[in-house]
């Protein structure tokens, strides 16, 4: 890897760059007290963002703020506020086509405002990271947490990981560049936490120094052209490209979406190394299984310690990535399970749908329970819809 | 710089495309001076095009693709519209992204060059039509410009969205009929040049692509300045001969009707005291040999 030789100087800011497995596995932590607000100043601290631009939206207003300090103290290249959601992640566009490693945080509203550019995003393979802070979407107006905007950003090509801790937030923020930035892969990708839950409440996470960062981004490691006229001029759509005028042009069109979509499936090997593992599983043996992903995760353990007070067993299964959704994984973790809970903070239900897309007999999914709008989830919640099931007073639907 | 990177290592040369070896061979990269005179004898600007017969945006595309002060080191952005088929045949790096966020991509991209590159000329020029400049991408436009970005916006104007089939765009005349303007349009022409120098433009022109020099000095001077002082912007017209109704062969006198001293399209230019300040500058340092020595 050509990021090799830039490992050991001391960049702009006096950071020494170091190897990314070096950051993530052996450098020296200290425990810190901090909201996941300030964890996501530390994680961009670390990570050699070259541009950032912001846009305010509760609740990711603060984070975004905050990156600009450290653009104020040089730790980022450059910053500046859009003019809309829709904008921002234009303007992140053409920085990450010109070259850079790019930041930006987005919520709710927010991220549907800016929804057209991320399809764009992924078809032209431009690595950008962002921080998705998911809230409820207009209307009523509420800015509670909601995973609403997650489901509708699932199939747009990026990769999706699901932070359920500030710990994880810190984390896949560093690795989520390494794996996107990965020649093979080179997607967007976007870090998703529970708005409030994440970014707002204050939580212990163990933080490298901030005298180390990572490696900055090899633009010329890209599998399509990096547009700064370093590179001898392509024609990047000759034959017009984007008409199906003939064969090659149509070729390229429908092979295109089935790359982006391999793309993402390659991530695996890079993500599973990193994150360890795209799922984590405890007391997967047991009949009933709470599987689900984000703060969701957290309330369903909270829900198996009440239940096992009352000598019911249930284990849990947190799904890390959302994108590669982790088929054979889920497969394998619910095989012996006879009820599988998906407790969600949405009214829809996509991932009780996405897991009984992939599991066989999947009458075995109950999709529930559900808060929606910003509603909190108490673990009682959780154990209300379990007993209630297993004592046969709630009828199963299926469908 | 000049060729430099385009040069092809000896054993391929033979199987590489005859398109990229004529860029290597004859194209105008480097070369002091280019300008519109080049068109028609290098390949690389445009020699073919997916354009309608006769149509005026062809000819604008390519005198700008000529008049390119730093071609080896300038990236276009491009949107939505009949230009994105021109795109695919032009030697300059180029993104089309989206419809309407061209003068946001631009931003982006140009941070991320003077970024990367200090101290090196990355030129970023916008070339789109009037629906996405005026249009669906009027809050990025007017933003980029308030920002001070620094790179040229283009607006091919052809005064209605021709890509689509000829509705109604903000830079329609009033009263003209048109798909989705039945009626007539029902509200002024917009007024984007004076609007652009309001909102902090150094450089604006409006003029059609009838004179050819014209054309050449507004270009140069609008990349020139936007390169040192802040954003520029020329609005060029250039008119959709198939939804206006005319022939093949029209386009230039539709061009030539519409600039007389009262029409549209009258030619007009603004230049900020900063611009001309800078321009003046470049005088200075083109003619050293005529300040005698004081040696």
């Amino acid at each position: 890897m050509e990021a090799n030789s830039v490992i050991g100087t001391i960049n702009k800011k006096g950071q020494k760059i170091v190897d990314p497995e070096y950051l993530f596995f052996e450098a020296p932590r200290q425990q810190h007290f901090m909201t996941g607000s300030e964890v996501v100043r530390e994680a961009i601290r670390r990570a050699s963002v070259d541009i950032s631009v912001a846009y305010p939206i509760t609740p990711q207003s603060e984070a975004a703020a905050m990156v600009g300090d450290l653009y104020v103290e040089g730790y980022v290249g450059d910053y500046f506020r859009g003019e809309s959601e829709f904008a921002v992640m234009s303007q992140c566009a053409g920085a990450s086509f010109g070259g850079a490693r790019v930041f930006t945080t987005t919520s709710g509203p927010g991220t549907l405002r800016a929804y057209e550019n991320f399809p764009m995003w992924a078809g032209s393979r431009l690595p950008i990271l962002i921080n998705v802070m998911v809230r409820g979407i207009n209307s009523p107006l509420n800015i509670q947490p909601d995973t609403l905007e997650l489901g509708m950003i699932l199939d747009t090509g990026m990769l999706i990981w699901h932070a359920e801790t500030a710990q994880e937030l810190l984390d896949y923020l560093l690795k989520g560049y390494i794996v996107a930035e990965e020649p093979d892969v080179h997607l967007p990708i976007a870090i998703v936490i529970d708005g409030f839950f994440v970014s707002h409440t204050k939580d212990m996470v163990m933080i490298p120094s901030a005298d180390i960062a990572l490696p900055p981004y090899n633009p010329y490691r890209s599998p399509v052209p990096c547009m700064d006229m370093e590179v001898p001029p392509v024609r990047m759509m000759r034959d017009p490209f984007v008409m199906k005028s003939n064969y090659i042009s149509y070729a390229t069109h429908a092979s295109w979406q089935q790359e982006i979509r391999a793309a993402i499936e390659r991530s695996r090997k890079h993500t599973i190394r990193l994150i360890g593992g795209l799922i984590e599983e405890e007391n997967s043996d047991a009949e009933i299984l709470i599987v689900s992903s984000g703060t969701a995760v957290a309330q369903g353990r909270e829900a198996i310690r009440l239940l096992a007070e009352e000598g019911i067993r249930v284990g849990i299964v947190k799904v890390k990535t959302l994108r590669p959704f982790p088929h054979e994984e889920i497969r394998q973790a619910t095989k012996n399970a006879k009820l599988i809970f998906v407790p969600e903070f949405n009214v829809v239900g996509w991932m009780a749908r996405e897991i009984k897309a992939v599991i066989p007999d999947n009458h075995r999914v109950i999709d529930g329970p559900h808060v929606a709008g910003g509603m909190t989830m108490p673990p009682e919640v959780i154990v209300e819809e379990i007993k209630k099931v297993l004592a046969g007073k709630k009828e199963v639907v299926h469908g | 710089m000049g060729k430099e990177k385009i040069k092809i290592c000896d054993e391929f040369y033979d199987i590489m495309p005859p398109e990229y070896r004529e860029l290597v061979d004859s194209a105008t990269y480097g070369k002091e001076g280019r300008g519109w005179k080049d068109v028609g004898i290098a390949k690389e600007l445009i020699e073919e095009h997916s354009l309608c017969a006769g149509c005026p945006e062809s000819i604008a595309f390519r005198y700008v693709m000529a008049c390119l002060p730093n071609p080896e080191d300038t990236v276009m952005v491009g949107s939505t519209g009949c230009t994105s088929l021109v795109f695919p045949h032009v030697a300059v790096h180029n993104i089309h992204s989206l419809f309407g966020n061209q003068n946001a991509v631009a931003s982006g991209l140009k941070r991320a060059l003077a970024y990367r590159f200090p101290g090196k000329v990355k030129d970023v020029v916008v070339l789109a039509g009037d629906g996405a400049t005026v249009d669906i991408g009027l809050d990025m436009t007017l933003q980029s410009w308030f920002r001070q970005e620094k790179f040229l916006t283009i607006c091919f104007d052809n005064e209605l969205y021709a890509n689509t089939g000829g509705q109604e765009s903000g830079l329609m005349q009033k009263g003209f009929v048109s798909k989705m303007a039945p009626a007539g349009k029902k509200f002024d022409k917009v007024r984007l040049p004076e609007i652009a120098e309001e909102s902090g433009c150094h450089y604006v022109a409006t003029l059609t692509v009838s004179k050819p020099n014209r054309v050449e000095k507004a270009i140069r001077q609008g990349i020139l300045i936007a390169r040192e002082v802040g954003p520029t912007y020329i609005q060029l017209y250039t008119p959709c001969i198939l939804e206006i109704g005319k022939q093949a062969m029209e386009g230039l006198q539709e061009m030539r009707d519409s600039e007389g001293p009262n029409e549209r399209f009258a030619f007009k230019e603004y230049i900020s005291e900063e611009a001309k300040a800078y321009l003046a500058s470049l005088e200075k340092e083109k003619k050293p040999a005529a300040i005698p020595s004081q040696a």
